[in-house]
């Protein structure tokens, strides 16, 4: 008796925290960070649904069927019913499951865009760097042994590769409004994460691999980078940023960087 | 009571014994790492008493919250669930309730619980050996934990002892899943099917199934791990590391390949937490509805396909991970698929209730609260199944909140249900029925103010194994969330504290039982 | 009581099976993310000797095979006396084993991807192999001390096929696919 009137309470709050505008997800800026909370939204539904209608339930047998003296009467196995709930459950979890595919496909299954800004991101423990190819578009040789971390040279561009010399590193991720990027991540020691909660993008970044990530960000603004897989002691201060700029301010920023590249 | 006993009974409290240490011990690294998530600058003594390497002045650092965290979820998957439903309750009740004398092969359980208990302190032996225990989670992921001391604290003889501990328990689990599968094959009693065994008893023996084949499989990946950094083999290993500046001279390993093998074992993992839970409360809704369970045939078939299916799922915590993206949407499916026979036990155990005369003892209150977090703690295995969705989750707070929900409330319900059910039986007298209803309100109350908001944290994006959220502007939004978290915690803990005085008055105080308190009709109350 | 060791047994090998399945699926997982697989056997003298390795393992089985034979008879000397032929086989293996890894350390390191492979597999094989002699030993003590019965030696039996057709899967894929072109 207290029982039901205690999960029905319980699942009442729980449903009410949902409409709390406090603990959401951050503002969304580009079209596949819109199109996920769209989805998101319908699996809510969904859920949510099931939610009330499965508690709802256990507390309305509970509270109905509770020890009044009352004979038995219930059944004990019926293979209509339980086909048919069977199956509602099936269409409803793989229905669900296809609907949610097309966002999957929008990240990871499109080719790359020939217009995409190219950067290379390359994580260490604790800190992440990224690379431009330069006027040139297309990125110098790397050898590990003319790694300098000290020197600005955390990537080991190759300075004997004329691709390479005008190559740029930053500290900070600075795309272009409105233009495709596609980075290329990769890790030096142990495996990181790239996560930007406004794109509503997240990779692993796994040494000896290198994965591609592809995102077009509509507002310029300033957002935080993460790391949100355990790469050891410094896993929770690994923290980057993600600058979109409009055009002319990203123009700017780079005719100014390009001018400060010198290489040994 | 012999230590070396190989009595199927003795032992069966001896699990029952471990998993009670394991719980609490487990529960108070928890609330360690509850503090220090909301005050991560306070000195505390006792920390530096319990851990002076790890707490210079008392100032907890964040690999000693990491190594918490890892000790905390190993001891919690492993020593607790892995062991006080299946080998606890299943050694005791699966002899009993198909007419058994005894396990099939009583020395290698013996040997089965100790080798256990070697691995619960081969893996505390963690704490107190120089560099302090692993941080890796309990996931392990390499080259992290596979390139030893250069990549932290932690990653010397703790992160050896984690392994070897793990490797033990997989030997341990091994013998223990032969055991009740030829028990079950071979001494069921004359007459009695398989299709007549209680669902308890499939519980146990699909469980047994699951371990034979998924520790068989953690069992050469903890090796391998073991080898890479013992051995300087590179099986996990890339080419080209640059580690705390200096180059690694192994190649050609994948670190990909590990949490293959780590999630092969990890997802059936789970099903083996909770499969032997599902068997205990069918019965336990069962016996206090007055009615026979809905479906019984249902609910064998559901635990066979739960038990199947989660073999090919285990993708589904990778799919970050950069393993083929198209390789994702199959898992996916799959996922999804698995979730069916986990709503249709669900709907039988409604249909169990519906038309019953249900008595509320303590064990069924535990029963109904593991329905009522089944399905909370389960639906949201719906959003992260869809890697589209998990894009945005995946190792934040929303999944902390799903298995704990599932695995660490759930499960731990049945064990309780189990306890009051069966306590009788194990010693003559009731768990005091009071206490016992007390204990479960004010917990049910708790694990839903601790484990629900930290969904939201997930919305916010919250990532999890942050020993401190200072670094961030976006976690400041969280701050009161994660301090109401951490005063629930306390209050659950506290609330532990009743189940506890019960267990052990109640062994020696309680009511006396009579033979058949419940008006069950499985054998192990009908036989004598 | 008869029978529960000899299922005992099979789903131990089961479970083993596996186990040996995952470390040849790494096997292949991590030769096909490396093109440039290294292939250090000549044909002479290692795979020669590999092959000797074999027989003596094959041999072994074979004495198994006479040991169950004997007990099975009611001969529990000409059982024990099988049963110490099929040890030694299995040491024999472990010697001959050990003297092919100490060649192939001189120029093979554990710390290549090949390296891990071959001495990780291998090794674990071995360990198999090792845990057999042991085994065998118990029951041959046992067997010659009156204790046991024919399915205690018959599941020892299983164990050891067991370990040989492991090392038939070992063989080929490990061997022969990395034999100088
Ligand atoms: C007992 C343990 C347990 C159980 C049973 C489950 C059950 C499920 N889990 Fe969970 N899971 C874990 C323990 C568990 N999990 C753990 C420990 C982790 C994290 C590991 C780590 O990273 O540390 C994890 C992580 C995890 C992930 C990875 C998240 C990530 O890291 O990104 C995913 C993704 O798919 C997932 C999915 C599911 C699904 C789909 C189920 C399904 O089986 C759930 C099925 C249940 C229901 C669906 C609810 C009941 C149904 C109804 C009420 C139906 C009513 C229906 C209708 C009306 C239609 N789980
Ligand atoms: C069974 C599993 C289980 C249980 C019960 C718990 C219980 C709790 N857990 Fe834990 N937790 C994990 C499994 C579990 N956890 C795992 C796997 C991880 C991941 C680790 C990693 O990332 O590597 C984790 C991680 C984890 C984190 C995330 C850390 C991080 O990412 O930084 C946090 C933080 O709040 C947390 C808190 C808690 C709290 C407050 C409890 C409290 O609820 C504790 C209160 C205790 C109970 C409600 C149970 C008491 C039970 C009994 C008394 C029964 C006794 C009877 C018998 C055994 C017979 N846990
Ligand atoms: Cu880098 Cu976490
Ligand atoms: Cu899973």
């Amino acid at each position: 008796m207290a029982i039901a009137i205690l999960i029905a309470a319980l699942a009442g709050a729980t449903l009410a925290l949902f409409f709390q505008p406090r603990w959401w997800f951050p503002e969304a800026i580009s079209a596949h960070a819109r199109a996920y909370d769209a989805h998101f939204l319908v699996t809510l539904c969904v859920i949510g649904c099931i939610f009330v209608f499965a508690q709802g339930l256990l507390a309305w047998v509970i509270f109905r069927y509770r020890d009044r003296g009352q004979a038995v009467t219930g059944s004990d196995g019926n293979n209509t019913l339980e086909i048919a709930w069977t199956s509602a459950t099936a269409v409803i979890f793989l229905g669900l499951a296809l609907a949610g595919q097309g966002i999957w496909a929008g990240v990871h299954l499109e080719g790359s865009d020939p217009r995409a800004l190219k950067v290379e991101v390359l994580a260490k423990q604790f800190a992440w760097s990224y690379r431009y190819a330069g006027a040139d578009g297309a990125f110098g040789r790397v050898d590990v042994k003319q790694i300098d971390d000290a020197g600005g040279n955390s990537f080991g561009i190759d300075a004997k590769d004329p691709k390479g010399k005008d190559d740029l590193t930053a500290a900070v991720l600075r795309v272009p409004v409105g233009r495709p990027v596609e980075l290329h991540l990769k890790s030096r020691d142990v495996i990181h994460n790239f996560f930007v909660r406004e794109l509503r993008l997240k990779q692993d970044v796994v040494p000896g691999m290198t994965i591609p990530l592809r995102f077009t960000a509509t507002k310029t603004g300033t957002y935080e980078v993460p790391c949100s897989e355990l790469c050891g002691l410094g896993h929770h201060q690994m923290r980057s940023s993600l600058v979109v700029m409009t055009e002319e301010d990203y123009a700017a920023w780079l005719a100014e960087a390009q001018q400060k590249v010198v290489l040994p | 009571m012999t230590l070396f006993s190989t009595d199927h009974k003795v032992i069966g409290k001896q699990y029952i014994g471990l998993a009670l240490f394991s719980v609490f011990l487990g529960m108070l690294l928890s609330l360690v790492m509850r503090f220090h998530l909301v005050h991560p600058d306070t000195k505390v003594r006792l920390f530096q008493m319990l851990w002076p390497e790890g707490a210079p002045g008392g100032q907890m650092t964040p690999e000693l919250y990491l190594s918490l965290m890892t000790m905390h979820g190993t001891i919690m998957v492993f020593f607790v669930l892995t062991t006080a439903p299946q080998s606890g309750f299943g050694n005791y009740f699966l002899p009993l309730q198909i007419g058994a004398h005894d396990m099939a092969f009583p020395v290698l359980n013996m040997l089965s619980f100790w080798t256990t208990a070697l691995s619960l302190g081969t893996l505390l032996l963690a704490f107190v050996v120089e560099g302090g225990a692993p941080l890796s989670g309990w996931t392990a992921y390499p080259p992290l934990s596979g390139l030893g001391k250069i990549t932290g604290p932690g990653q010397g003889l703790g992160q050896d002892l984690w392994i070897l501990s793990i490797a033990l328990f997989c030997v341990a689990s091994l013998m223990g899943a032969i055991n009740i599968i030829v028990t079950v094959i071979e001494l069921r009693a004359p007459g009695m099917g398989y299709f007549d065994m209680p669902l308890t008893c499939w519980g146990w023996f699909v469980t047994a199934l699951i371990s034979l084949f998924a520790f068989a499989v953690l069992l050469p990946g903890g090796v391998l791990l073991l080898l890479d950094r013992v051995a300087g083999t590179s099986f996990f290993i890339p080419g080209g590391l640059i580690v705390n500046d200096q180059v690694q001279g192994r190649s050609g390993g994948s670190p990909l390949l590990f949490q293959h093998l780590f999630w092969f074992f990890g997802h059936p993992e789970v099903y083996i937490a909770i499969l032997p839970g599902m068997g205990v409360i069918s019965t336990v809704l069962s016996v206090f509805s007055g009615k026979k369970v809905f479906g019984y045939k249902a609910m064998t078939v559901a635990m066979l396909a739960i038990g199947g299916l989660g073999f090919v799922v285990w993708g589904h915590h990778m799919f970050i991970s950069g393993m083929s993206p198209y390789s994702s949407i199959a898992f996916s499916v799959l996922t999804m698929a698995v979730g069916v026979p986990s709503a249709v036990k669900t709907f039988n155990w409604l249909a169990t209730l519906w038309g019953g005369r249900l008595r509320f003892t303590a064990a069924m209150h535990y029963a109904l609260g593991f329905v009522s977090l089944f399905i909370t703690g389960g639906i949201t295995g719906l959003v992260l199944g869809q890697p589209g969705l998990d894009i945005y989750f995946h190792d934040t707070y929303f999944v902390v909140a799903h298995f704990h929900l599932i695995m660490g409330v759930a499960a731990v319900f049945a064990i309780w249900a189990a306890l009051h059910y069966w306590f009788p039986k194990m010693y003559g007298r009731f768990l005091n029925e009071r206490l016992g209803k007390i204990h479960f309100f004010l917990t049910f109350v708790g694990v839903y103010a601790v484990f629900v908001p930290l969904h939201f944290a997930g919305f916010v994006g919250n990532p999890r194994r942050y020993p401190d959220f200072k670094e961030y502007e976006f976690l400041k939004s969280v701050t009161g969330l994660h301090m109401g978290v951490t005063h629930a915690a306390y209050f659950l803990a506290a609330v532990q504290l009743i189940f506890l005085f019960n267990y052990f008055w109640s062994k020696r105080r309680g009511a006396v039982a009579p033979g058949n308190p419940w008006g069950a009709t499985t054998r192990e109350w009908t036989d004598d | 009581m008869t029978g529960h060791k000899r299922l005992g047994m099979w789903l131990f090998v089961m479970s083993d099976v596996l186990t040996f399945a995952t470390l040849l699926i790494v096997y292949m997982a991590l030769r096909l993310g490396n093109p440039d697989w290294p292939r250090p056997f000549t044909l002479s003298p290692a795979i020669l000797f590999a092959t000797g390795m074999t027989i003596v393992l094959l041999a072994s089985s074979l004495t198994m095979v006479w040991a169950v034979a004997a007990m099975e008879a009611g001969d529990r000397r000409g059982a024990v006396r099988w049963l110490v032929a099929t040890m030694a086989g299995g040491l024999g293996f472990i010697g001959l084993h050990l003297t092919e890894w100490r060649h192939l350390l001189e120029t093979v390191s554990p710390g290549t991807i090949f390296g891990s492979v071959f001495f990780g597999i291998t090794g674990l094989h071995m360990a198999h192999v090792a845990a057999g002699v042991i085994y065998l030993g118990v029951l041959a003590v046992g067997v010659g001390r009156g204790k046991f019965a024919a399915e205690d030696v018959e599941t020892g039996g299983l164990y050891w096929h067991f370990v040989d057709v492991v090392w038939m899967f070992v063989f080929p894929l490990i061997y022969l696919m990395a034999v100088k072109p």
